[in-house]
């Protein structure tokens, strides 16, 4: 411990931000339950913006669990591995959770019963021996993804090449509802810590700290008993204060280490890494026994759940699997969202798959989440700048959407909003500014993209006028003086050659 | 006495020089540089709608004054707006004289029918119809505005405009 230390054990409070009730206890107060074995599994093959696997089994194909079935082209090459043993039965598309109705290609496995591990699935050898390259190698091939919700490749963090001076692993799950980050710490600290060991092999960096919410003081104690048992100096343990989003990446940066990370650009830029917590122990289980990333940790919760729990469950699984392990539904006409109340995704029915970003499924009672009310006008009271994580001034971005300026949204950083619903939750109107906000970035994306083939076209064009008015030019100028004669000689010289070649033309 | 009378001349000569020469320059980019930012807003399709040979001579046109800013039917209300805020101008509706508003097309070329004439080429704004006299054409897709400026000249009348992205 004598590095000067790159953050802070007691981050300041944030300014942003609000408090929301946590109802995490709800489901805290059992241990994860494992979900019984899935009789049919859908894996999506779209694993988020731009990045879509390729499928490298075909129907029919037996399939092993934790056989590679997918693979991405771009970057370290991540694969989707099977998360049960069976056959396969199609490749098809199937709605899968996301923002509204969405399809994607999936591949459905229909189970044997089995959960035959296949014969690829032993340790690779001491992560401690093994070199970086070969150790993101190894994550790329056993499909570990960000569980924290953005499902980013982890092998893809890891690599790079701008120095990294602290990987941060991130358990400080802000949202309310969702407990299955808090109940991974306190099950299986010794886990987190021993894969932040390996990740920061796989960076080369020597410092890692484990941020947790200073109001999941169980998770804080096991970590530290396994910090204390463990005894490795680069690892350490930092306390948020609880307030809503202090865990979103660019926040939690920002109260650890007070190094802002630019708008558009990644904690990377300021060398730092973040990694969820739940990433981090599938790490060290892949290593460890060999196992890759075939299932995750799922909070079962909300008033319309009869017994609250976290699960475990095998990629791919359906919801309804979920909700059955935990006890099922209290009422029928239940809201389903994916995710905390404040950033989730309404749900369309629990026969959607489990995926790597499904870290909670709230089953909302009537009543339970507030309903959509009609908004009033806005009364400039300016809360929403003062709540806004990411210190926008949404008041005006609403105004700037509602007469549709992009210049204006441009100045405003509409990109830089995070989307985290704190406006929205002060906002004593009752405006909803976050759909708003997610709307026209849509719209602004389209903008850009308008403008950059407006400036394509405006090239072509004006290079189509330069070489009108060229030969405007020559022709007005007429033939320069010995033209004629250098056109003749040339003429010749041409029939000479063709009549040499002998094809008549 | 007649040293610092010299020096002083000299200097008002030399400033002035100075400023004259950098004045008459700044005057041009100025005028050029108002119109190039009126001609950013223009949707660039140079379908010449507005009566205008292209979209750069629209935006000289409004500059002068000559023109409305309500005449680009491409870009319809949102170009519209965003002329009125740069000009400090209060927005009108599309002129419908000038075209109606319609959500972005391509030209289609339908090579069975195509004899090859090459004459969508020569009018083609922005150089996306490919092809040479006695053969096939064909277009661009991600390059098309259109502006509809093939139709008239096709002789066979083998070009439709289609929306944009439905076919690639």
């Amino acid at each position: 411990m004598n590095q000067p230390l790159l953050y802070n054990r007691q981050p300041p409070r944030p300014a942003w931000g609000v408090r929301v009730d946590p109802r995490k206890t709800l489901s805290t107060s059992e241990p994860i339950v494992a979900a019984p074995l899935p009789t049919q599994v859908q894996l999506p093959l779209e694993l988020g913006p731009e990045r879509r696997a390729q499928a490298v089994v075909a129907p029919g194909d037996y399939v092993y669990t934790g056989q590679p079935v997918a693979r991405l082209e771009t970057g370290a090459r991540n694969v989707v591995c099977a998360s049960i043993s069976g056959r396969v039965a199609a490749i098809r598309p199937g709605p899968i959770p996301g923002p509204g109705p969405r399809v994607a290609e999936c591949i459905v496995i229909d189970s044997d019963g089995q959960d035959r591990r296949h014969a690829d699935c032993v340790p690779a050898g001491d992560p401690a021996r093994l070199a970086a390259a070969r150790l993101r190698e190894l994550i790329a091939q056993a499909g570990i993804v960000g569980l924290g919700g953005a499902v980013f490749p982890t092998a893809d963090k890891l690599g790079g090449s701008q120095p990294v001076d602290l990987l941060i692993v991130n358990g400080a799950e802000c949202e309310p509802y969702i407990s299955c980050d808090e109940m991974l710490m306190r099950e299986r600290a010794a886990q987190v810590l021993d894969g932040a060991r390996i990740m920061l092999r796989a960076l080369g960096c020597d410092r890692a700290v484990v941020a947790v919410e200073s109001d999941m003081p169980a998770a804080r104690l096991a970590l530290r008993a396994a910090l204390d048992a463990d005894r490795d100096p680069r690892l350490d343990i930092a306390e948020v204060t609880a307030k809503y989003p202090a865990g979103g990446e660019r926040q939690l940066v920002e109260l650890l280490t007070g190094r802002e990370v630019p708008a558009g650009g990644l904690p990377r830029d300021v060398g730092i890494v973040c990694q969820n917590v739940a990433t981090a122990a599938a790490v060290s289980e892949l290593f460890r026994t060999g196992c890759p990333l075939i299932s995750r940790i799922v909070t079962v919760t909300g008033g319309g759940i009869l017994n609250p729990v976290n699960v475990e469950a095998r990629l791919g699984a359906p919801l309804a699997d979920l909700v059955a392990a935990a006890g099922g539904y209290t009422t029928t006409n239940c809201d389903l969202v994916m995710g905390g109340p404040m950033m989730g995704m309404a749900l369309a029915g629990d026969r959607l798959p489990v995926t790597e970003a499904t870290n909670c499924l709230l089953v909302a009672a009537p009543g339970e989440l507030s309903d959509a009310q009609p908004g009033y006008p806005c009364i400039r009271c300016a809360e929403c700048s003062r709540v806004c994580p990411a210190r926008l001034l949404p008041q005006e971005l609403l105004v700037a959407c509602d007469t549709q300026d992009p210049d204006r949204l441009e100045q405003l950083h509409l990109d830089a909003c995070i989307e985290c619903g704190c406006c929205d939750y002060v906002c004593p109107s009752r405006l909803t500014l976050t759909p708003v906000f997610a709307q026209a970035k849509i719209r602004q994306r389209a903008h850009r993209e308008q403008q950059r083939q407006a400036r394509l076209a405006q090239q072509r064009s004006e290079a189509r006028n330069a070489r009108l008015a060229a030969a405007e030019k020559r022709y007005a100028d007429g033939p320069a003086p010995d033209a004629g004669e250098a056109a003749l000689t040339d003429l010749l010289a041409r029939v000479e050659q063709r009549d040499e070649r002998g094809d008549g033309g | 006495m007649i040293e610092a009378v010299l020096v002083m001349a000299g200097l008002a000569l030399l400033i002035g020089t100075g400023l004259l020469v950098t004045g008459a320059r700044l005057g041009a980019t100025g005028a050029d540089a108002a119109v190039d930012r009126i001609n950013q807003l223009l949707p660039q399709s140079q379908c010449a709608q507005c009566g205008y040979p292209g979209c750069r001579p629209y935006a000289a046109a409004i500059l002068r004054d000559e023109a409305p800013i309500n005449r680009c039917a491409p870009g319809g209300d949102p170009t519209i707006a965003a002329l009125a805020r740069l000009l400090q101008r209060s927005p009108q509706p599309l002129d419908t004289d000038y075209g109606t508003h319609q959500p972005a097309r391509v030209a289609v070329i339908d090579e069975a029918l195509c004899i090859g004439c090459a004459r969508c080429l020569e009018v083609c704004p922005v150089d996306a119809i490919v092809g040479a006299p006695r053969f096939m054409h064909t277009v661009l897709a991600a390059q098309c505005t259109g502006c509809e400026l093939c139709l008239p000249p096709c002789p066979v009348d083998c070009i439709t405009l289609e929306p944009a992205g439905a076919d690639t």
